[in-house]
């Protein structure tokens, strides 16, 4: 006979100021079968366990109602109690008061009536609960990480430094990201090249890092320490065991016309190329959309001055899996572009840049080799005005947040331009300077102070071409709402960082969530800032968010230690809440009839099909089987059943119906 | 084709020349215009600032009257009154309750079904499809294409051409061979009804749109509203005052400018009442 013991928590004053404990519990003390009910202020503070526990012993409970929160934070804690005083972890339920009651009704009578009634149908639920044995997963202790910009670096090296293996996969032909195209960065103004390129090589040479550029991730699936993934490596049509990256070919290809997407368009660049000198790998790929071979069927000079023979022309993509354990997704962050901005002219002047474009401007490796020179005419521009909060912070533009990172590179830009244009003045359109950051503030004083820009607090409402001027017109919210217009010769705008272009689709091949924005969505905004909801996938750096360069190695190096510390276990204890298809003796064999409509519905790919055959090998009947590493026990397939062949344990059907017929019956 | 017009109180005053071009350009190329019967003031700015319903009540009249007519297009050729028109259906659309409460002021039913459209519009869409072979003098001009303020806002209420940079008249207006110039002030203020009040901002600000059109070689601006000419045209003396220049750029309505491009007389299109010459 079931001996049931009831916990009920104030939750502090969460639940307490609208539920009357107290009645809560005297009257679930009289339900049949329930052999000790109990209050008390924090039941998941370490007396509040022990309270549990003691009970447990004591009256030698079969069964545990944990009357408290939802079971999303405490659950475990409450099960590994029980387990802790001799009962199986599975005999222990909760019963929400506080979200599915106290937080969402006044304080009256009825509040406390639908909370006696919450816990009366876990008590009767309960009763059903069977003992369940946990199950045990193997690990693969390979991890793969997607996009090679700093966060997927500093995640890769990470990890690989903890002796495990680590697969990179960058979609573009180098790693480096948009860190690589930086000048100086904030709030040191130390070269970004300098720092970053010493720990790429790292991961090319790393013994534990197998490097994929120019490849993308097709699709994932599996489980927690269980995945496999789909790559495809993209053809870049050289052999790049042969090739040396000595960069004749690129010399010599006849194409040399294309948009350069590293110097965000400000240059060219020819078809068979490596995006900037410092890439990594160096080697070569051939743009097929743009190779004369690919479009006419004739040109080959690569291949003609290739002193080792490395090109390939009848290269075809190649597709791998690989099995990993863990994921951590690091594909970063776009801005977006002045096209995007009508009031700034479409796009359409070519005196009005992008903060990434300026970076390239002003980078000694950029295409005016570090001198300040506008894309019109490649003169130096005396007046030059940065626009900040372009596009972010303006609801009308669909843009809601703050990018994060505009303030402190607006602060860097204005400076560097000072230090490189003496007798030029930078003027800086701003909402509020939000500078929060070790020696952020002191950053943006140092320009405004020592650097003398000219910082005015208000927007710009319109850019306008006038000869070879930019006509701004904006407003200085501190003089009284001033009119103010400044003949520019280049404008700045520091416009929104955005979701990078494909988040969603990744995200919907990865099966993790992401937010309105198509930023990826971690588990918790506070307490698990770099795990999604999907477990064993990991975020690192602007993919989250717009971040800037310390923010995203801290979150890098935060997701490698979830993945070393995921691998440090020789296998995964899983709760054994799945699916399971009955079973019997012949003839039956199973009640299920193999119409398999679980198999189409199931979202793992857990249903597989088992053939029960005579001893001659033919088969009598194939019925539905759960792969018990795959399913992840969202009870899909029992709802799909006709013949009500499939069970979910923790969730039997035995147990949803006596919870409803308990919860009706007071009713009826 | 039969199609109504709501004129409003300019097109019978003030901006006479674009009624008579108006029409002009309909009997060529056979659109009959039914005035709406009985129409009354549309509110302009002055309703719209001291009373919510009276704002509404005034084009929600004129509405119903159209609908009463079966005039299932209307024509509105001031900008001012396309806005308080285009206005009042969207509110009263979104509203039912104040759709009920307005049609016991009017004592009418309003059902909010006929569809209102402006001077580009119309061109656009009973006009250009028609106007091939009939251009006989192509307009071999620079010209920019002055929006004003009401044509395309707000734009979520007109959802009419793009807010910052429209392109709908420029597009016309190549259709009768001119060329449209990037026009930095194509929806920049005119001073509107400081018109009368306070001359001087409105040459201030008249004068600066002026002085772009012509500082990009535009040899003359375009307008489709009565409120925008009178600005530009008939206060054209205190703006050279205000800014002491000679500004000579005429200010044409788009329906002007395309009768003469399909030969109207001058006299058919109302070019003898502007105040700045207009040379042909």
């Amino acid at each position: 006979m079931s001996r049931i013991g009831v916990f009920i928590c104030h939750c502090g004053e969460n639940i307490s100021a609208t539920v009357d404990c107290t009645k809560v519990c005297e009257a679930t003390a009289k339900l049949k079968h329930v052999a000790y009910s109990t209050e008390y202020k924090y039941m998941c503070s370490d007396p509040g366990q022990s309270l549990v526990k003691e009970a447990i012993k004591k009256y030698n409970l079969t069964g545990v109602v944990v009357s408290a929160c939802s079971p999303r934070m405490h659950e475990p804690t409450f099960r590994k109690a029980c387990a802790e005083a001799g009962l199986n972890p599975f005999l222990c339920e909760m019963a929400n008061l506080r979200e599915h009651c106290s937080w969402v009704h006044e304080k009256n009578d009825s509040t406390t009536e639908k909370a006696i009634d919450i816990v009366r149908t876990l008590v009767e639920k309960v009763k059903h609960n069977e003992a369940l044995q946990p199950i045990y997963v193997p690990v693969t202790k390979t991890a793969l990480v997607i996009g090679g910009g700093i966060a997927g670096i500093q995640a890769a090296l990470d990890i690989a430094n903890c002796g495990h293996k680590v697969i990179m996969v960058e979609k573009s032909p180098s790693i480096g990201g948009h860190m690589s195209q930086l000048s100086e960065t904030f709030p040191t103004l130390d070269c970004s090249q300098c720092i970053l390129t010493p720990r790429m090589v790292e991961v090319y040479q790393h013994p534990n890092i197998t490097l994929y550029t120019y490849a993308e991730v097709e699709g994932l699936e599996g489980f927690i320490g269980n995945f496999v993934a789909k790559i495809r490596k993209k053809a870049k049509s050289i052999d790049e065991k042969l090739c040396t990256g000595c960069g004749l070919c690129t010399t010599k290809c006849p194409q040399k016309k294309i948009p350069n997407e590293f110097e965000q368009n400000m240059g060219n660049r020819p078809a068979i190329y490596v995006p900037f000198p410092q890439a990594v790998p160096n080697k070569p790929v051939i743009d097929k959309e743009h190779c004369t071979y690919y479009i006419k069927g004739k040109c080959k000079v690569c291949e003609v001055v290739c002193p080792t023979k490395a090109i390939r022309f009848d290269q075809v993509d190649e597709i791998l899996e690989v099995p990993v354990g863990a994921v951590v997704v690091s594909t970063g962050f776009d801005i977006k572009h002045a096209d995007f901005f009508p009031e700034y002219g479409y796009g359409a002047y070519k005196n009005v840049i992008d903060g990434l474009q300026f970076e390239r401007l002003a980078s000694a490796s950029g295409p005016t080799a570090g001198e300040i020179l506008r894309p019109s005419d490649g003169k130096k521009p005396k007046n030059i005005v940065f626009v900040a909060c372009a596009g972010s912070r303006d609801p009308a533009k669909g843009i809601s947040y703050c990018s994060k990172i505009c303030c402190m590179y607006t602060a860097k830009h204005a400076m560097l331009y000072k230090h490189k244009v003496h007798d030029g003045n930078a003027h800086v359109f701003y909402m509020d300077i939000r500078s929060a950051g070790k020696n952020y503030d002191e950053f943006v004083r140092r320009a405004i102070e020592e650097d003398h820009v000219n910082y005015i607090r208000g927007r710009v409402s319109t850019i306008y071409e006038k000869d070879d001027k930019l006509i701004v017109k904006g407003v200085d919210t501190l003089l009284g709402a001033q009119q103010v217009e400044i003949e520019a010769d280049m404008v700045v705008l520091a416009t929104a960082g955005i979701a990078n272009s494909g988040a969603e689709e990744l995200a919907q091949r990865l099966h993790i969530s992401y937010d309105s924005h198509k930023f990826f969505a971690e588990a918790h905004p506070k307490l698990k800032p770099v795990e999604t909801n999907t477990a064993g996938i990991f975020l690192a750096g602007a993919c989250q968010n717009p971040k800037d360069i310390p923010d995203s190695v801290s979150q890098a190096s935060g997701a490698a230690v979830k993945v070393a510390a995921l691998f440090s276990q020789k296998e995964l204890k899983r709760d054994p809440l799945i699916a399971k298809v009955n079973r019997m003796g012949p003839p039956m064999f199973s009640t299920c009839v193999g119409c398999f409509m679980c198999q189409s519905v199931c979202p793992y790919n857990a249903i597989e099909r088992e053939d029960y055959k005579t001893r001659d090998g033919k088969i009598i009947k194939t019925v539905a089987k759960i792969n018990e590493g795959l399913c992840q026990g969202c009870g899909t397939c029992v709802s799909l059943c006709r013949s009500k062949s499939i069970d979910l344990f923790g969730y039997t059907n035995k147990q949803v119906y006596t919870e409803v017929v308990a919860l009706l019956n007071e009713y009826l | 084709m039969k199609l109504g017009i709501y004129p409003g109180c300019s097109l019978t005053g003030s901006a006479r020349d674009y009624n008579e071009s108006v029409f002009s350009l309909a009997k060529f190329f056979d659109i009959e215009l039914v005035e709406i019967p009985d129409w009354n003031c549309c509110g302009a700015t002055a309703a719209h600032n001291l009373n919510k319903e009276l704002s509404l009540s005034l084009p929600a009249r004129i509405l119903a009257l159209a609908e009463k007519n079966g005039l299932d297009e209307i024509l509105v050729p001031c900008a001012a009154c396309y806005s308080r028109l285009v206005v009042t259906q969207h509110e009263l659309k979104s509203n039912p309750e104040l759709k009920n409460k307005v049609s016991g002021i009017i004592e009418m039913d309003y059902k909010g079904t006929s569809k209102i459209i402006n001077a580009i519009e119309w061109i656009d869409k009973y006009i250009i499809p028609n106007i091939e072979n009939k251009v006989v003098k192509p307009y071999n001009k620079n010209v920019a294409c002055y929006y004003g303020c009401l044509l395309v806002r707000p734009n979520k209420v007109l959802n009419y051409d793009r807010v910052e940079n429209p392109l709908t008249m420029d597009v016309v207006m190549q259709k009768i061979g001119a060329t449209p110039i990037d026009f930095a002030f194509k929806t920049e203020c005119c001073g509107a009804g400081l018109s009368v009040s306070r001359t001087d901002i409105v040459s201030k600000l008249s004068g600066k749109i002026i002085e772009d059109a012509e500082h990009r070689g535009a040899q003359e601006i375009i307008v489709a509203c009565p409120m925008c000419h009178s600005n530009l045209d008939m206060r054209r003396t205190d703006i050279n005052k205000y800014w002491n220049k000679d500004y000579k750029i005429p200010v044409l309505f788009v329906t002007q400018a395309i009768g003469l491009a399909v030969g109207l007389l001058p006299e058919q299109l109302g070019l003898q009442r502007h105040f700045v010459e207009v040379k042909i």
